[in-house]
């Protein structure tokens, strides 16, 4: 089982969030045991972004606790990759992808060799000098993909980064994800409301009820690592896999529309 | 044989291109026609006394009077001053303007702040407060290049403010989520987000500052080429007034066209039209 005997990266407890009198998150209480591909689906408006965003740092919560494990000395806790152009349309590819290093001021040579590294590896060596206004949607959401790995956190957290996608874009950048991934392995909590999604990239599914966002249940995948993207729709595991997240889910898709 | 009924599509010249092209030689002409033909006209209209050569002397009798100043030097030193008077007045008070305008967009209580002191004084005629700075920097290099300061201060300071409050959201989040501090979400943010903007701005305060350069020469200055032109009305020479308001032009017209390569220089992510 994925993640049973490592330590725990991120411990949410009895998390809440209100908007005033919205309440869009609770009593939510999960670990995520470090090296989990951890994917989070529900229902529009269920709350998933706002889990994201708090522990992105970008929300506080109302009541509970998150508590993310310090990262190792000179590496930054986690990288976000946004729903949406998110790269910076006034610096080139390259310059987008080193973002982060240059943030945390680290050392040239050091971010020459990562930048270009994961620029190989989402295939945008070629376009390093070009500017975003170049490239089309696929292009663009890797570089944001280059960005974040380049950063090289200890948690990656993702949210909805392809579904702005075509469907046929979406599964290539589900491969390249997995493949960057299996290098290093490291944390990812990824929001979506994709159940192919989640079921083609994680390790354990979070299924959320419909506003406010809880728990409903955590589901498994014990689908073989690495995995190839197009051989996972001939696998009948995956099948039930998907089969029963819908069945979870369906419930909550409805109420969310009433 | 099978014969299909229709029309075969059959590969063939693409005539668009050459069109295009076409049509981009004739929008040239007609930009140089539109000017020369007015002058030709002007030149004829005057010759034959259809307009009153006192007000409007003929353009070849203007062009006499141009050749004249430039040969005694007098033009030359005139378009100096007023450039450099133009130069130290942009400096002055672009930078300080640029600065204040981006610090506005980002932080609400500065905007909250100093917004009502400038929507109150934005609309006071700049050309009104000539007077008073006459007064307070005396008939020296001072006075001019405060004027041009002042007028280049509001279209900067505004749409820089502008500039960096249309800055997606989602920019700042990323900032924020990669740790950026505020001097990097000031300088790989803020001003490259805002920059578009700004560069309206500058534009906007580059013709603000001709304007008010001239207004200011005219009367409180010996130099110049609004001084020159008030001195043309005081002698009643009325080729060198056309003269200067011809230079005018010229400068106008060159700063437009340098402002523009700077925006293609400083802004090369913006898509090609």
């Amino acid at each position: 089982m994925p993640g049973a005997d490592r330590a725990i990266k991120i411990r949410i407890r009895n998390l809440a969030k209100r908007f005033g009198p919205l309440v869009a998150l609770d009593d939510i209480s999960i670990d995520i045991a470090d090296g989990t591909f951890f994917v989070i689906v529900g229902p529009s408006g269920c709350g998933k972004t706002t889990l994201l965003r708090i522990l992105g740092g970008l929300e506080q919560v109302t009541s509970g606790t998150v508590e993310i494990t310090d990262p190792a000395p000179g590496r930054p806790q986690y990288s976000v990759v946004f729903q949406g152009d998110s790269i910076f349309p006034w610096m080139t590819v390259w310059d987008n992808a080193a973002f982060g290093l240059r943030m945390r001021k680290a050392p040239r040579a050091e971010t020459e060799e990562t930048v270009g590294h994961y620029l190989a590896k989402t295939g945008l060596t070629r376009f390093a000098q070009l500017y975003p206004h170049q490239l089309s949607g696929g292009m663009r959401q890797r570089v944001a993909i280059a960005r974040a790995f380049a950063n090289d956190p200890e948690i990656l957290l993702m949210d909805e980064p392809f579904s702005a996608l075509d469907e046929q874009n979406r599964t290539i950048l589900h491969q390249e994800l997995l493949r960057i991934w299996e290098e290093d392995k490291k944390t990812v909590v990824f929001i979506t409301h994709s159940v192919d999604e989640a079921a083609t990239l994680g390790d354990k599914i979070m299924v959320m009820t419909a506003s406010p966002g809880r728990t409903k249940t955590i589901v498994d995948v014990p689908l073989e690592r690495p995995r190839n993207v197009l051989e996972l729709r001939n696998d009948p595991h995956y099948g039930a896999i998907v089969y029963g997240i819908w069945g979870q889910l369906k419930d909550e898709v409805e109420r969310a529309r009433l | 044989m099978s014969v299909i009924s229709g029309r075969a599509i059959e590969p063939g010249v693409d005539i668009g291109e050459r069109q295009r092209l076409a049509g981009r030689r004739r929008d040239r002409f007609l930009s140089i026609a539109s000017p020369l033909g007015l002058v030709l006209a002007w030149e004829v209209a005057a010759r034959l006394h259809f307009i009153d050569v006192r007000f409007f002397p003929a353009p070849s009798s203007i062009a006499g009077a141009l050749w004249a100043i430039a040969r005694s030097g007098e033009l030359l030193t005139n378009t100096a001053v007023s450039l450099e008077r133009l130069f130290w007045g942009f400096l002055l008070g672009g930078v300080p303007s640029l600065v204040l305008g981006i610090l506005m967009g980002i932080s609400r209580p500065l905007r909250a702040f100093l917004d009502p002191l400038i929507a109150a004084t934005y609309p006071i005629p700049k050309s009104s407060i000539l007077p008073l700075i006459l007064l307070i920097f005396g008939l020296g290099e001072m006075s001019k290049v405060v004027m041009v300061a002042i007028g280049v201060f509001y279209p900067i300071a505004i749409n820089a403010t502008a500039g960096v409050l249309q800055i997606n959201r989602i920019y700042l989040d990323v900032g924020t989520s990669f740790k950026a501090g505020r001097w990097d979400t000031f300088r790989t943010i803020a001003l490259p987000g805002a920059l578009p903007f700004i560069m309206t701005g500058v534009k906007l305060g580059a013709g603000l500052g001709l304007i008010l350069i001239a207004i200011a020469e005219m009367i409180g200055a010996k130099s110049g080429i609004g001084y020159m032109i008030w001195a043309a009305w005081e002698t009643f020479s009325v080729e060198k007034m056309y003269c200067g308001l011809f230079v005018i032009a010229i400068i106008g017209f060159v700063m437009s066209l340098g402002l523009n390569e700077l925006e293609r220089w400083l802004i090369p992510w913006k898509a090609e039209s």
